[in-house]
């Protein structure tokens, strides 16, 4: 909420130096101030936020000619873009290239032009706003002294990417600050906030914007002190010690992923267990390194998925007009949405009959904004936009109603007839229901162009995918404000169309209802998790079963089952009779598992046991219902189907999505193994006509 | 320039929380914003439309200094909305309607949000003025023989603090406690333990009705605090209150003879309230539906020693100016401070010497009836906190005139120090 004086004013201004005024020289602005000190503004054009390329990099070949040729007092180095430093490396760079010689000549010609920057023999500064990433923390590490405004953060995201940095960051970042720091920054791709940049020595001070003048100064004329190595770094240049670590760092990798799956993080530690301190050594050993992974398929999947947010990310875009939300429905989906608005800056009411409920959604919503590290004043400002509504005295004011109501149709449709005349007759209308037809739903409604599906996931705060799901009638205007409210609170828009479990569930339920006849066979249900977990999955069907809720999974189940050609697993009495006793899984603290403090216990042993055979049957009717969606326009392609079950579901990422799976395993060897489990198991696996189309 | 008519359009407050020796889940501001929302949420205009929002609040915490601001920005008001807290002690939520009042009135202003809040359960420890010397003394202290001599002068007593609330109920001018400024009047218009109690028992079970009728519906709005508990209703009513256990209670100010008890005292209490006060062109604008129009308003001051008894002089200024009898004001909102204080008020309007001496009457203003009188309770039954219950009071009248098809109200309070303040409302035809 910015007045209208401040925003005359502008919220801030970049000191930019004599480079202000200076003409583009390829990426760069260069000019020199009346002390001498040269200016090297970093303003790529055509894009808003700076991205390190090619052409930055010869960019800054061609800037050291002329400071080699007449050497300034100083070097200032800073972005000229409002939203930060650097955001990593142009990753669209490495989309083409196929062999990893040619990534190391290219990453060595990189490598020449950061060491001769960091070479030169006037102080070097750079002045860090917002984030500095990747390749942009990079070249920061090459300067004397990085000054951080307040707000800048720095970090290496590449480990996302199936990578480690590679442009200087493994050595210079292990030399900079504490090694053991700068390795788990490295193995966590986590971002350092400025205060904790200062803390590990990232940052040699933090200033206000207003000061970068005057601190750049005070840093070329040496007054500017660097914390030194600490004791830490002495000992880790013994290889002994080194090892140690590294056995330690290998141990939390494989907590969190297998290095069969994710290999970045294994050789980031091997490179430093093995030239930690020789910098030279390090550098050719990154450069291989780097070139190895970038031209691997966990790193090309994971680019693949880099790219498939960001098209999911644009489909977002726009502006939504949306200022006031009310969201019926104060049950845990419900109070998670309210919570998630509210915390991205709209003003949201949360309506519900259960005064109770909606305490529950606002301890709910304070737990949230901790999760989410608000800050005390930014945690009390989400909490002031958020109103517990009895009295649905938010309906007429909102911009958009989400009815995240009871999965009862009849149900929905009394909370319409009582809603809906309330609304301003240009407001949106949405459900958030995983699996009732939208278009059914629409047809008690007045005004059923105003009307569609937004269908979050559980967690709202973890996944990012939300469906938009329209009905024939739904007006495109209406598809395009709930995409762009999706972008506006920073979530994923997939549009799809009406589908019995829209596309993620349609997808997802034969995979939780194998896993349930599996059991019925006599299958472990560890055996079965471990089964798609090994595969990629970031949880087993079982456990995913429970978390969802079992007495969702059977709705959702019955629902698809009468809605679907295909026929479905025939669902055993004995899971309705866990939910009528009230074994619903997470919530409840019992399903298939025993759920404490929202882990599921898991016996040690039952490792082994887990065959390929069960993989396929869980994972194979998964890519079958997408290519059912595809066949019938449910979706608009297998990029928006693999970004919406990776986003939505967390299908293994480095698989690159359920149909890129298909490609690279192969349409005919896909199609062949479904023939075979249909014989074998029932035509459930009887293979979609969609597949001849496929590949 | 002739007087433009100014209108109550609407208002909203919280449940009055009665503090239970612990600080409450709400600050002033926390309150004000509470019921805030709620109000400007059902309002048909942005809620950059006001032109002005003041709060009446007593004790100002350290962490929301012009407490009226705090809230305009957390209401969401915008960047450029004025605020401004004002503070006439326990008058303070009404001091805000008037001063609205006015600036509607003069015609300068069209929409003013005004409010009062008051967190009576975070009222501060305040340090002992010889522990704040020593305190500073040590900060200034050079070298260590400086400091240890200065650490000779530490007493004990410095660390027993005295709650700020005391000293806030206690008159500086007179030293007397406010429950002792009651004894005084009980003791003057011979109001009996017996009659202040039955009053008590009676504000009980008036506000209990109210709430079982719902007679609060959309004047009292639920809080939510940040751990999910919720409140709905005034928790300090005791709908089973009897004589006969009152009776039972120990005097708290001037034992052991005192008259006035916990029981027959409002309760300390935390809350916020908020009305819209809208000129004619603000009722237009965005089609209001005004439950009152605010007619004429009043201040009165006597000596601190008998400050219970200033609402009869406010009110009996309106009626005077106005031409209105006594049985003109079809009802009354005289605000519950001490029981014993309210019956000091109707004995002195009943009083023949008084009324004409002191007010220049032609004789006993008469018998304010019971039933024109705190119809729904009060302070008593539902606590006082200082800065609100002003413009609870204004707030509750308008609702109730409305609620009873009544033509003409007055809402009245005394005021800690010796003041009094009055409001007249008038039915909107």
């Amino acid at each position: 909420m910015t007045g209208p004086v401040l925003t005359h004013l502008g919220e801030s201004w970049l000191e930019l130096g004599p480079t202000r005024t200076a003409e583009r020289d390829g990426p760069w602005r260069a000019a020199r101030d009346a002390q001498g000190v040269l200016w090297l503004a970093l303003d790529v054009a055509g894009s808003e936020a700076n991205t390190i390329s090619r052409e930055v990099l010869e960019g800054l070949d061609r800037q050291l000619d002329a400071i080699e040729q007449d050497l300034p007092k100083g070097v200032v180095i800073r972005s000229a873009k409002p939203g930060g430093f650097a955001a990593g490396a142009d990753i669209s760079m490495f989309r083409d290239l196929d062999d990893a010689e040619d990534v190391a000549q290219m990453l060595t010609r990189g490598h020449a032009v950061m060491d001769r920057f960091e070479a030169l023999t006037c102080p070097t500064v750079c002045i860090v706003h917002g984030p500095a990433l990747g390749g942009g923390f990079e070249i920061a590490l090459a300067c004397d002294r990085i000054i951080a405004v307040d707000g800048a953060s720095f970090g290496f995201p590449e480990v996302n990417l199936g990578l480690h940095p590679g442009l200087g960051g493994t050595f210079r970042l292990t030399d900079r600050i504490d090694a053991i720091e700068a390795m788990t920054l490295m193995l966590t791709g986590k971002t350092a906030h400025t205060r904790k940049a200062r803390a590990l020595g990232i940052a040699d001070a933090v200033v206000e914007e207003r000061h970068v003048e005057a601190a750049a100064r005070a840093a070329i004329a040496g007054d500017l002190e660097q914390d030194g190595p600490g004791l830490t770094d002495r000992a880790m240049a013994l290889s002994a010690a080194r090892s140690l670590a590294a056995r330690k760092m290998r141990a939390t990798a494989e907590d969190r992923a297998p290095k069969d799956h994710y290999p970045a993080p294994y050789a980031l530690v091997d490179l430093w267990e093995a030239h930690g301190g020789d910098r030279k050594a390090m550098q050719e050993a990154e450069v291989a390194s780097f070139a190895k992974l970038v031209t691997g398929e966990t790193s090309r999947n994971l680019v693949r998925v880099f790219f498939l947010q960001q098209a999911l990310k644009k489909d977002g875009g726009g502006v939504d007009g949306i200022a006031h939300i009310h969201v019926v429905g104060a049950g845990t989906m419900g109070g998670e949405i309210a919570a998630w608005c509210a915390m991205k800056g709209k003003r949201v009411t949360l309506s519900d009959p259960d005064t109770d409920a909606l305490g529950r959604a606002i301890r709910q919503a304070s737990a949230i904004c901790k999760a989410q590290h608000l800050s005390g004043i930014e945690t009390r400002n989400a909490l002031d936009r958020l109103m517990p509504d009895p009295q649905q005295l938010g309906v007429p004011a909102a911009d958009l109603v989400i009815e995240a109501g009871p999965e009862d149709a009849d149900i929905k449709a009394a909370i319409y007839a009582g809603i809906e005349p309330l609304m301003n007759p240009t407001a949106t209308l949405a459900t958030n229901s995983s699996s009732l037809s939208v278009a059914a739903l629409a047809k008690s409604l007045k005004r059923p162009r105003r009307f569609a599906g937004l269908h979050f996931f559980n967690p709202v705060s973890k996944m990012q995918l939300v469906e938009v799901v329209t009905h024939p009638d739904t007006f495109g205007t209406v598809t395009d404000q709930l995409a762009a409210f999706c972008g506006a609170i920073g979530r994923l828009p997939a549009r799809v169309h009406d589908y019995p479990g829209y596309l993620v569930n349609r997808a997802l339920t034969p995979y939780l209802l194998e896993a349930i006849q599996l059991i019925e066979e006599g299958h472990d249900k560890q055996v079965i998790d471990t089964a798609t977990e090994a595969f990629g999955m970031p949880m087993g069907p079982v456990e995913l079963a429970d978390q969802v809720g079992l007495d969702i999974c059977l709705h959702v189940a019955e629902s698809l089952k009468s809605g679907l050609d295909k026929p479905m697993v025939d669902i055993p009495d004995w899971l309705s009779q866990m939910v009528e006793n009230g074994d619903t899984g997470k919530k409840s603290g019992k399903g298939f598992y025993e759920w404490t403090d929202g882990k599921a216990q898991k016996s040690a042993a039952s490792e082994t046991g887990a065959t390929d055979d069960i993989a396929d049957r869980l994972i194979l009717p998964m890519l079958d219902a997408c290519v059912e969606c595809l066949r019938k326009d449910i979706a608009r392609d297998s990029d928006q189907v693999d970004g919406a079950m990776i986003f939505a579901t967390g299908f293994a990422p480095f698989r690159g999505g359920p149909m890129h799976y298909a490609g690279s395993r192969g349409i005919d060897e896909i199609v062949a193994r479904l023939e075979e489990l249909s014989e074998a198991h029932g035509e459930r696996f009887r293979p979609d006509p969609g597949w001849q189309d496929m590949g | 320039m002739t007087d433009r008519p100014v209108y109550l359009v609407d208002g909203a407050r919280t449940p009055f929380l009665k503090a239970r020796g612990k600080p409450g889940p709400f600050t002033p501001v926390d309150l004000a914003v509470q019921c805030g929302r709620p109000l400007l949420t059902r309002q048909p205009f942005a809620r950059d439309a006001f032109d002005l929002v003041i709060l009446g609040c007593v004790n100002v915490i350290a962490d929301e200094m012009n407490p009226a601001r705090v809230v305009a920005l957390r209401l969401g008001m915008g960047a450029a909305m004025a605020a401004f807290t004002v503070q006439i002690n326990c008058g303070s939520g009404m001091q805000s309607i008037d001063t609205a009042y006015r600036y509607v009135r003069d015609g300068s202003h069209d929409l003013i949000l005004a409010g009062g809040a008051e967190a009576l359960s975070h009222a501060p420890l305040v340090l002992r003025q010889e522990a704040v010397e020593w305190y500073a003394g040590m900060a200034s202290a050079k070298g260590a023989l400086d400091t240890a001599s200065q650490l000779t002068g530490l007493r004990a007593n410095f660390f027993k603090p005295i709650i700020g609330l005391e000293r806030g109920l206690t008159d500086p001018i007179t030293d007397l406690n406010m429950g002792q400024t009651a004894e005084i009047l009980a003791h003057r218009f011979g109001i009996t333990r017996e009659q202040a109690d039955a009053y008590a028992v009676e504000s009980h079970k008036r506000l209990a009705r109210a709430q079982e009728e719902g007679w609060l519906a959309g004047e009292v709005m639920s809080a939510f605090d940040r751990e999910g508990a919720h409140y709905d209703h005034d928790d300090g009513v005791r709908p089973d209150s009897a004589v006969d256990a009152l009776a039972k209670l120990n005097p708290v100010f001037e034992k052991p003879y005192g008259k006035v008890t916990a029981g027959n005292a409002s309760q300390i209490t935390d809350g916020a309230s908020w009305v819209i006060v809208a000129s004619e062109r603000a009722v237009e604008e965005h089609g209001l539906s005004p439950i009152a129009r605010i007619a004429d308003s009043e201040w009165s001051a006597l000596d601190p020693s008998i400050m219970g008894l200033a609402p009869v002089l406010c009110s009996t200024a309106i009626t005077r100016r106005q031409g209105l009898s006594r049985d003109d004001v079809d009802l009354w909102e005289l605000n519950e401070a001490f029981a014993a204080q309210v019956l000091a008020c109707l004995a002195a309007w009943e009083d023949d010497a008084f009324c004409k001496q002191v007010m220049g009457l032609d004789g006993a203003f008469g018998k304010i009836d019971r039933d024109r009188l705190n119809v729904d309770g009060g302070a008593v039954s539902m606590g006082h906190p200082v800065g609100t219950s002003g413009n609870r009071i204004v707030l509750h009248l308008a609702n109730a005139m409305k609620r009873k098809g009544l033509a003409r109200g007055i809402a009245t309070e005394c005021i800690g120090g010796g003041q009094g303040g009055a409001m007249l409302l008038e039915a909107v035809a």
